[in-house]
């Protein structure tokens, strides 16, 4: 007996699907169709429930914090996969390096000859009235010239199929630890999807980042003690500094546990203080050292910035890296990879209106029902009105609020992001999904084969972020 | 391998000391609830309940409430607000393991975590007629999965031994706490009556230790009482006697000197001295005619100076300064 296609039913409607769409997933996603259809979706969904309580059971939460409570989550656990073809996957890579490069050279340089703003490619004011810009780098030498050695890049594809930029993510990206738990979640719970499939491996991050922060420490030290810096317990990502400090071999760090002293950073051992040279840290600049920034941060080191431009240790990421992966610096981006590499962008941007700009905002207030519009500070999908989907009343406080403070405001036009069958009640739906690859840089830079997958469970819905209810796929590159 | 593998933060010491010390606690406690239920003969609950609250010293935490075997089960068993309770010591040990993550194995953290959620989850209904005794039962055999987890997964390491000196000093407090309910429920009345009573008692306290069949098989068959108690604290082949575990802290931090080259050991291994001494068998404090109530209060704050010795040494009270 042949057994109900689940895909019969199935329709992408107008959007690209991952799967079925012409990309060619090739015999990978027939092999994935076949199996789901032969499993059914009832036992999918069973098995689907059981790894969802296994990753409460193992602590692969995130934390929510709503009045008073916290409540430990999962982040949804979608067990259709996402496939990446080798080939679209070089192009991805190609272009997230090249990102990267990009992003490094434009930080070396607003942080020492400024030269693209003296040549008129990009404003200074949006550089150097920026709140992040941090005037403490100014003439800092770093390693390599790497200042972002941890990169998120966010990545979608149109209706089309292309794929585009929609986000930088320079300063302490999260959600790695999803990509190398999800593939173990697959491996356990559906190994008949993707037995005999050949997949690039995503368990090698940690030896690459332990091998980026070793490159990193201040010359000359030969066996560098590398830590992992987190806020501690009460963080929401708490679980994945978890996961960093296990998969690198390094001891997780809280504030307390390090003093300068001499210029130099130590940590407190039962056999005394022994010195610390490179710190990844997953606490933002302003908590860093309660010296510099803000004095009332009980999460960071007093004295570790004046430690740090001693050159007794170094920072991953490096100070004031925020500047880059502002949105409205994102506008610049293309223009910033021309300038540095004299290439045109491999990825390219998402077009974008800077409200800060007269030209910016006249078009944005005159389409405010098509564009998306979007606060340049924020992250976590927090501030956004999808403009098409928004009731009169939310563009009319959208309007106010770009008339209030245009500055803070861009604007895009709305991408029917590109959907991938996904596992709901009422059988496989396409849901919309993005991309996250992270990159590695010591001296050179790696990308992990795929990235975190994220997927927007609500019917319809655009917004990808845990925090307004996404989920995440594995996400298989195809080895050959 | 790296110089650095064998460094070990002062903060996930204490963590490790911690997290032990609350669970040996959380399967103490079981323990003794276990009993007292026993001991909870007719006419007589009141008074073995309000033993348990004295020997926790929880006389001021349940004053205004009436002290009787439901107040005394939800106490320690359903109230988290509680700081002495299971549900309580529980969250502490799950905290601590939290912080704990880099460090100890995947699976001591699920057991730990699903142990908690299921313990945090009961109801007064668990506390009814016999699902008390299995809930007792449940934790115990709850932090013995730990225990055997620990043993088969985690790094021998200098945290094993801080973890093993967590365990092995609450061990060794508990014994002297379960000892302490029987001076608590002295037997009125005189002769034959009054010594089977007694007897019967001694029994239920060896019961509660895990020691009963490792009892009979030491000792003569017309037992004194005060065999039992030079058995409880001083026999150095029960797994659970306060002599043997302060043996084992000794030679943790005689570990921790030798191999790991920590300095401080000094302070805690002289209150380890005194305290094997006054554990010998003839140390003339383990003797009939002996005052057990004030031995134990003695001992009891002995081995709460040896805490705080091994507090000050690594991490608590000083956290060294000194580069290594």
């Amino acid at each position: 007996m042949t057994p109900f296609d689940p895909f019969s039913a199935y329709d992408p409607g107008p959007y690209y699907c991952e799967l079925t769409g012409p990309g060619a997933t090739g015999a990978a996603g027939e092999h994935v169709r076949r199996q789901i259809a032969e499993i059914g979706l009832d036992v999918l969904r069973a098995r689907a429930e059981m790894a969802e309580s296994d990753l409460m059971a193992l602590g692969i939460t995130f934390t929510v914090y709503s009045d008073a409570t916290a409540i430990d989550r999962i982040l949804p656990f979608d067990c259709v996969p996402r496939i990446i073809p080798r080939l679209e996957w070089d192009l991805l890579e190609r272009g997230v390096r090249q990102r990267v490069q990009a992003l490094n050279l434009f930080l070396a340089d607003i942080y020492n000859d400024r030269k693209i703003v003296k040549d008129g490619v990009v404003p200074g004011p949006l550089i150097f009235g920026n709140a992040n810009y941090c005037p403490e780098m100014i003439g800092f030498p770093v390693r390599f010239g790497t200042y972002v050695h941890i990169c998120g890049i966010d990545i979608v594809r149109d209706e089309k199929g292309a794929f585009c930029v929609l986000e930088d993510n320079a300063r302490t990206p999260s959600g790695i630890s999803y990509v190398v738990e999800n593939r173990h979640l697959m491996l356990r719970n559906f190994p008949d999807l993707i037995s005999g499939i050949k997949l690039r491996p995503v368990d090698d991050y940690g030896r690459r980042l332990r091998n980026a922060m070793d490159e990193i420490a201040p010359e000359g030290i030969v066996d560098p003690q590398v830590v992992l810096l987190s806020p501690g317990i009460y963080n929401s990502a708490y679980f994945e500094h978890v996961f960093l400090a296990r998969e690198m071999g390094v001891p997780l760090v809280e504030g307390a546990d390090l003093v300068v002293e001499d210029d130099r950073v130590w940590m407190r051992t039962t056999s005394g203080l022994r010195p610390v040279h490179t710190i990844y840290r997953r606490i933002s600049d302003d908590f860093l050292d309660p010296a510099v920034f803000r004095p009332d941060s009980a999460l960071g080191v007093r004295g570790l910035i004046g430690a740090w431009r001693k050159g007794t240790v170094s920072l991953a990421n490096a100070v004031g890296t925020g500047v880059a992966d502002d949105k409205a610096v994102y506008a610049y981006m293309p223009r910033i990879i021309k300038y540095y590499l004299g290439e045109d962008p491999i990825l390219p941007n998402v077009q974008t209106h800077i409200c800060a700009e007269k030209e910016g905002f006249d078009y944005t207030m005159a389409h405010l029902h098509e564009l998306v519009i979007k606060p340049v500070g924020e992250s976590g999908g927090y501030g956004i009105t999808v403009g098409p989907r928004a009731s009169k009343a939310e563009l009319d406080v959208a309007r106010a609020a770009l008339v209030a403070n245009p500055a803070n405001w861009i604007s895009q036009p709305m991408i029917g992001l590109s959907v991938a069958p996904t596992l709901t009640e009422t059988g496989l739906r396409p849901r919309h999904l993005d991309l996250r690859p992270f990159a590695v840089t010591g001296r050179s830079t790696w990308v992990l084969p795929g990235g975190l997958s994220r997927v927007a469970l609500k019917e319809g819905s655009l917004i990808v972020n845990s925090s307004q209810g996404g989920g995440s796929k594995d996400t298989w590159v195809l080895a050959e | 391998m790296s110089l650095h593998s064998n460094a070990l933060l002062t903060r996930d010491a204490e963590g490790l000391f911690w997290m032990a010390r609350y669970l040996e606690r959380v399967e103490n406690l079981a323990r003794l609830i276990d009993v007292t239920q026993t001991f909870e003969g007719p006419g007589g609950e009141a008074g073995s309940w309000s033993a348990l609250v004295a020997i926790n010293v929880d006389g001021e935490r349940l004053a205004g409430r009436t002290i009787d075997g439901k107040t005394v089960k939800s106490f320690y068993l359903l109230e988290a607000s509680n700081p002495t309770s299971v549900p309580a010591s529980l969250e502490f040990a799950r905290t601590n393991a939290r912080t704990l993550r880099p460090l100890i194995s995947t699976e001591m953290w699920m057991q730990l975590n699903v142990f908690h959620r299921s313990i945090l989850a009961k109801t007064p209904a668990d506390l009814e007629g016999d699902a008390l005794s299995r809930l007792c039962r449940q934790i115990k055999e709850g932090v013995q999965a730990h225990t055997g987890i620990t043993e088969g997964t985690f790094a021998r390491d200098q945290g094993w031994h801080f973890y093993l000196l967590g365990r092995l000093l609450e061990r060794a407090d508990q014994i002297t706490r379960l000892l302490d309910i029987k001076y608590h429920l002295l037997v009125r009345g005189s002769g034959e009556e009054r010594r089977i009573v007694d007897l019967t008692q001694w029994n239920v306290v060896l019961r509660a230790a895990a020691g009963y069949h490792a009892f009979r098989r030491v000792a003569q068959a017309g037992f004194e009482p005060w065999d039992v108690v030079s058995f409880l604290l001083s026999d150095t082949t029960f797994a659970r006697s306060a002599a043997l575990c302060v043996r084992d802290i000794g030679w943790h931090l005689e570990q921790l000197r030798s191999r790991y080259n920590l300095r401080d050991t000094a302070g805690p291994l002289e209150k380890v001295d005194e305290l094997r001494q006054a554990l010998q068998p003839g140390s003339g404090m383990i003797e009939p005619g002996g005052q057990l109530h004030d031995f134990l209060d003695k001992l009891q704050l002995d081995l709460s100076s040896l805490g705080d010795e091994i507090g000050t040494a690594f991490f608590r009270d000083w956290r060294p300064l000194r580069r290594a």
